[in-house]
């Protein structure tokens, strides 16, 4: 994981902080966006980078849950479980995504397709229940569609997110712009899903907008 | 009756909202404009005057937190803001970064050259990726306008505007975790005193503040400082996105000014699901203790639910009806906190983990009536106890479920099981899921 290109974003990353050490999180979201997770490689080329000792890279690498320390599938899967989500049918979503998949909370399926996790409140209680494709909002889900997505990550026919670009991203295609590597694809995609736009409209309908 | 004031969301609904050219035809930078027309000070005292308070959750006037950072130290500033969005409940900086990042944008402009920084931070939440990408793209296209980089606008001003991403840690929301988040560490708060205007990012004076703040900015120069202080209340001046969730009709962002009731809120947007009533919510978040069908009255600003015996917080309107059982629902925001603590502090990290077993137990209804006193003891000390507000706000839904819904959680003992069919609070109920 040494090729030139690699080694040139890395550098380019570090440029934009003041002090190098700030760049160490969008230098670990570029090694997934590499490797697909942090590998021990990943950690040591990002201690050389910033001249740091690896345990201290590993300690940044093992506090945040975005970064995996094994591999996820191409789609990684989260379905938000907090008090809300849960409550309106995450928990309901979830066990049936274990069901229907046959794994596990942090597994990922034998073909290496999907991975499945169960994640916090992630900003669309509006859209409740949530599900996250690669960090992609899938809103308003159903225990049925969500299996249906699943489904169709499983067999390459990704569907596209309600609130994101066009197509759904790899998981390491979007680490990487987690990274700050550009993909082109802002402009994709709805301004605005139904939900942001509730107050607005009921302000049209009585005069207050 | 308090009506509705869209101003952050005004556009929302335009399908270029989020260009720089859908931005401007509306008026995006006029505001900048103006504030760079004045002296640094001058944008300070405006924003003073204004009223504005920080829309985070602590309700900090935002101009006052720009003064306190010393001019003439010969040190850099830094403005960072908070787009860690994580707090349960909470859903406005995302909607309103991907469908308006260049309000932020110009926000952070005026802010940044208020307070004579060179360099901004925007630190947001790493599960976003569109969002993530709205940004990105917001500040490129700011730069090519001449609005970032060097002699901003032909005033002699340069500013450099930083997109970071997190990954994944609800701390990094407590401001002096972000810092160490964003200085390239763990996200573990920091003692204060200092304070980040003293010794913030990079040991510098820096002001941090929420998006939805910052956002504000740009209306108070290019509306005027009257026109923000003729909305809301005496105390809590302006409008804000309120964000309705849960069992109601239609649920979403609603901006008003600060002071609507929830009352007012459900009247307008058509109330609680079918056939069924509020049973609990919360007014800004988890953290922030619940209220009952009591409270739907209170003024929703910072004094009103204050007194209430609660926190304004981030305005998340999380509304639960009758067949949500309150010990599930605390059990799962408690195992949030014990999975979000960062372990540098005693009572916040073995407190959480106690809080959860004791839970369980009760949701469950295998634990003993004891056991809520047991969880009100532990609550009080973990509350004021804990390194930052976040084992301060594990104890919020405990203590407040456990006052208006005592008889909830012994019915569980009694019953020897949650007397709750987890079904019915779904939104497909009925249907063939």
């Amino acid at each position: 994981m040494k090729d030139e290109a690699l080694l040139a974003q890395m550098d380019s990353i570090i440029a934009r902080y003041p002090k190098s050490r700030s760049a160490i999180m969008p230098l670990l979201h570029l090694v997934q966006a590499s490797e697909g997770f942090v590998t021990p490689e990943g950690v040591e080329l990002v201690a050389k980078k910033l001249d740091l000792a690896t345990a201290e890279v590993a300690a940044v690498a093992t506090f945040y849950s975005q970064y995996k320390r094994r591999p996820v599938g191409d789609y990684h899967v989260g379905v938000c479980t907090n008090t809300l989500c849960a409550v309106m049918g995450g928990d309901a979503i979830f066990s049936g995504l274990k069901d229907h998949l046959g794994i596990g909370n942090d597994e990922r399926t034998s073909d290496g397709k999907v991975s499945l996790e169960h994640i916090e409140c992630n900003a669309a209680c509006d859209y409740a229940p949530v599900v996250m494709v690669n960090w992609e909002f899938f809103d308003n889900q159903t225990v049925e569609s969500a299996k249906e997505l699943v489904d169709k990550l499983r067999s390459g026919n990704p569907p596209a997110p309600t609130r994101g670009p066009n197509t759904l991203p790899t998981w390491k295609e979007n680490s990487a712009v987690l990274a700050g590597i550009s993909d082109g694809r802002a402009n994709e995609g709805v301004q605005a899903g139904p939900a942001s736009l509730a107050g607005l409209e009921i302000a049209h309908e009585r005069g207050e907008a | 009756m308090t009506s509705l004031k869209p101003v952050l969301s005004k556009h929302w609904n335009e399908t270029d909202s989020f260009t720089i050219a859908g931005y401007q035809r509306n008026g995006g930078y006029e505001g900048m404009k103006k504030a760079l027309a004045l002296e640094p000070d001058a944008v300070i005292a405006s924003v003073k005057d204004s009223g504005l308070r920080g829309r985070g959750g602590a309700g900090f006037p935002t101009g006052m937190k720009w003064s306190f950072i010393p001019q003439g130290d010969g040190k850099p500033h830094y403005l960072v803001v908070n787009a860690d969005e994580s707090e349960p409940g909470t859903c406005k900086d995302m909607p309103l970064l991907l469908a308006n990042p260049h309000s932020l944008v110009e926000g952070m402009i005026i802010a940044s050259y208020a307070i004579r920084a060179n360099h901004a931070f925007v630190y947001i939440r790493g599960e976003v990726t569109h969002v993530i990408r709205r940004m990105q793209q917001a500040v490129a296209d700011a730069y090519a306008a001449g609005y970032l980089g060097k002699n901003i606008n032909g005033k002699g001003y340069d500013l450099d505007l930083i997109v970071h991403v997190g990954a994944g840690a609800y701390i990094c929301g407590e401001e002096t975790a972000l810092l160490d988040s964003l200085e390239g560490f763990r996200g573990q708060p920091r003692l204060r005193p200092p304070f980040p205007a003293i010794a913030g990012l990079y040991a510098c004076p820096t002001v941090v503040n929420n998006v939805e703040s910052i956002a504000s900015v740009p209306s108070i120069f290019t509306h005027g400082v009257e026109w923000f202080q003729s909305m809301g209340t005496e105390k809590s001046k302006g409008f804000t996105l309120y964000s309705l969730s849960g069992h109601v009709k239609r649920p979403g962002q609603y901006e008003a000014p600060l002071g609507i009731t929830l009352r007012e809120l459900l009247d307008m947007s058509g109330g609680i699901r079918e056939g069924h009533t509020i049973k609990f919510w919360t007014p800004g978040g988890s953290s922030t203790p619940i209220f009952t069908s009591e409270h739907l009255d209170v003024p929703l600003d910072y004094e009103g639910v204050g007194a209430a015996g609660s926190m304004l917080g981030t305005k998340a309107l999380q509304i639960f009806d009758e067949t949500t059982c309150v010990v599930r629902a605390v059990l799962r925001w408690t195992e949030f906190y014990k999975h979000e603590s960062c372990g540098k502090c005693t009572p916040c990290r073995e407190g959480t983990w106690w809080l959860v077993q004791i839970l369980k137990d009760l949701e469950n209804g295998v634990g003993k009536a004891e056991d809520l006193d047991k969880l009100l003891d532990l609550c009080d000390n973990i509350l004021g106890r804990s390194f930052c507000a976040l084992g301060d706000g594990a104890t919020s839904p405990i203590t407040s479920s456990i006052h208006y819904f005592r008889d909830e959680y012994l019915a569980h003992l009694s019953a020897g099981k949650c007397p709750f069919d987890p079904v019915a609070s779904t939104l497909f109920v009925g249907a063939s899921a």
